[in-house]
């Protein structure tokens, strides 16, 4: 009776501290989940950013502008274009 | 009892001393017993919410506002994270030094500053808002005791003035407050959540305990507006507003296959990424707000209503000499004096006259039922808020002389998008479809309004306006056959029309052999000399069809030497209506 009651014990202590380990663990992970998570949020704001700084630089006033300033393009005449027969797929000359 | 016992210890004491002593420790525990069982079981919530608040918060998750996106996803508005700054007078300790410079990083008055920290009982107060990050990160380097930072979002629109009026914009707390920021407010601004968590000593958060309402962010909205055809239309309607000194402008360009709205532009634009120098005047889509009289727009209509109701052919000849025509005690002209024409010609030289009798051959219901079939004085219910109705009275109030006049466009008004709209009609062989300004996958379906066989005269006629001859060579473009009328609408003015104030527009579309684009043009007042609509909105018109047919690739239907402008000295086909 007294080996029972001993192993019982043992077992119960081995249950406890395991609750605790496990407790411990799971908050050690959340805590790494909410950091993921905030690297995510960054991310995402980074990215947000980052798009409307693309948009920004990509303004088609701003392109027009280098294009016909800094590189020299412009619409060729009418007379300089030649029209290919469609063999293209539609609209794609 | 022994006689060698201590005296003191043989003193006999009163027995109920020791059973008092007794009794009161007993009453202490039980007193003990109760408070625990009060404080335990029936008191209870008061210390487990003290407890709590020790360690568990509730934090708030805020909900991003979604972005406006063009049909090929290229942003138009976007919300990023900016800081503000806030500073708690109530505990805010700051020497002198520190404040001036606080107010140099802030870019304001070191007194404005310290009168709004000397309140000293508030706990709360913005000292600058929406702050880029690395500006506030430098307010945060100051270390003042009482500064601290702020989170919130600010809307951007990368395509400032250009997309102005059509997206609108929000205010400082990230509310829609114009145009389709407002028209949408419900979908773009999400719904802001919050959670249970538990935070450690450190106040990292340790466990989620619940999730008291799970944010949503706000949905992302796509337009049907095509970013590279809006700029185009932007750019030439800035410039011609310019150069013909117009008071405003506006242009509308639609996608005839699916009723969809590509581009929707206005002149005076303001920049909506600038909040403090907001003009509410300059922040009307004049397109869909404004009415007009759209003037000799209108004709094509009068032509379709006598066609369908079959009084007419187009090669029907009406006298328009000797260019006046007198109904009752009003007379009404023709510009250009014209003799016997044709229908079509009455379309393509505009002959206010001409027009003026094929619709008094018609029926007010007649024509009353085809204008407002076609969209006019009913909202063309785009979506977009503050629609105008326009004005188109009731036939059963028409005078010979008003039927005669709203023929070529006077005494009826509409906006821009209804007149766009209208001229769907004649390049879908005679359909109409709702108009949109969201992206649509599925094109909406459409009602027939006019008989094939006159959509399709109609825009033989309306061909021939734009050809030599007609009121319109500017409107040609390299490549491809256009039709389209022009209208150059004396402005009202009092109760009469004002003698030199116009409103010159131009409504056509291309390719003429399977219509892919309608663009309208309208020009308020140009007071540079030229005024007629073929001079001043055509050429906005040939500009913006010919770069944005060649931006969605449509093949050519004509060949590349097509356009051919009356030789220089020719008299011009001149219009006024």
């Amino acid at each position: 009776m007294l080996r029972l009651n001993l192993i019982l014990l043992a077992v119960l202590a081995a249950c406890a501290l395991a609750l605790v380990t496990s407790q411990h663990q799971a908050r050690k992970l959340y805590v790494e989940l909410q950091k993921e998570q905030d690297l995510a949020k960054a991310l995402e704001v980074e990215w947000g950013q980052l798009q409307l700084e693309a948009s920004t630089w990509a303004t088609h006033a701003r392109v027009e502008k280098l294009a016909t300033r800094a590189l020299g393009m412009r619409v060729p005449p009418a007379s300089r274009i030649r029209r290919v027969p469609a063999a293209a797929p539609e609209g794609r000359p | 009892m022994s006689p060698a016992v201590h005296p003191h210890l043989a003193l006999q004491l009163p027995a109920w001393r020791s059973r008092l002593l007794l009794l009161a420790l007993l009453a202490w525990f039980a007193a003990l017993a109760l408070r625990a069982v009060y404080l335990q079981g029936l008191h209870n919530d008061f210390l487990q919410q003290k407890g709590e608040s020790r360690y568990a918060r509730v934090i708030d998750l805020s909900a991003t506002r979604g972005a406006i996106v063009d049909r090929n996803n290229e942003p138009l508005a976007i919300s990023t994270p900016v800081e503000s700054v806030a500073a708690s007078p109530a505990d805010i300790e700051i020497t002198p030094d520190q404040l001036r410079r606080l107010a140099r990083l802030l870019g304001t008055d070191a007194a404005d500053l310290r009168k709004k920290l000397a309140d000293t009982r508030r706990e709360f107060v913005y000292l600058k808002r929406q702050l880029p990050p690395d500006e506030a990160a430098r307010v945060v380097a100051l270390g003042v005791p009482g500064v601290f930072l702020q989170r919130e979002h600010r809307r951007y629109y990368p395509a400032g003035e250009v997309t102005a009026h059509l997206i609108g914009l929000t205010d400082v707390d990230g509310r829609g407050r114009e145009a389709l920021e407002l028209a949408f407010d419900g979908e773009l601004a999400g719904r802001a959540g919050s959670r249970r968590v538990i935070k450690d000593r450190l106040g990292q958060i340790v466990e989620d305990v619940e999730s008291i309402r799970a944010p949503q962010n706000g949905r992302t909205l796509a337009l049907s507006i095509d970013a590279r055809i809006q700029y185009l239309a932007y750019r030439e309607l800035k410039s011609a507003v310019a150069a013909h000194r117009a008071r405003a402008g506006s242009i509308v360009v639609l996608d005839v296959a699916t009723g969809e709205v590509l581009a929707m532009a206005n002149v005076p634009s303001f920049n909506p990424n600038n909040r403090e120098r907001f003009d509410p005047l300059r922040a009307r889509n004049r397109a869909v707000t404004d009415l007009f009289e759209p003037g000799s727009t209108l004709k094509p209509f009068t032509a379709a209503v006598a066609l369908e109701s079959g009084i007419v052919r187009p090669e029907s000849v009406i006298q328009t000499a000797p260019g006046q025509l007198a109904i009752g005690n009003r007379v009404i002209h023709d510009a250009h004096p014209q003799g016997a024409l044709t229908v079509a010609q009455v379309i393509q030289k505009s002959s206010n006259v001409g027009a003026a009798k094929i619709a008094l051959e018609l029926k007010p219901e007649v024509m009353w039922n085809l204008f407002h079939q076609i969209g006019f004085g009913a909202p063309p219910y785009s979506g977009f808020p503050g629609e105008v109705p326009g004005r188109l009275r009731a036939a059963s109030s028409w005078r010979p002389i008003e039927q005669a006049t709203m023929s070529y466009g006077h005494g009826i008004s509409v906006s821009l998008l209804q007149l766009a709209r209208a001229y769907l009609a004649f390049a879908t062989d005679g359909e109409l479809r709702p108009v949109t300004l969201l992206r649509r996958e599925v094109p909406a379906s459409a009602t027939r309004v006019i008989s094939v066989e006159t959509a399709q005269a109609v825009r033989r006629m309306l061909e021939l306006a734009v050809q030599p001859g007609g009121t319109a060579p500017r409107a040609q473009v390299t490549g491809y056959r256009v039709a389209g009328k022009t209208g150059t609408a004396h402005k009202p003015e009092g109760r009469g029309y004002a003698a030199t104030k116009f409103v010159s527009s131009f409504v056509g579309f291309a390719p003429a052999s399977a219509p892919r684009l309608v663009v309208a043009v309208m020009i308020d007042e140009p007071s540079a000399g030229q005024y007629y609509g073929g001079a001043v909105a055509a050429p906005v018109f040939s500009t913006v069809m010919a770069e944005a047919l060649r931006a969605l690739g449509v093949p050519p239907d004509a060949p590349l030497d097509n356009v051919t402008l009356p030789p220089p000295g020719a008299p011009e086909i001149r219009e006024e209506v």
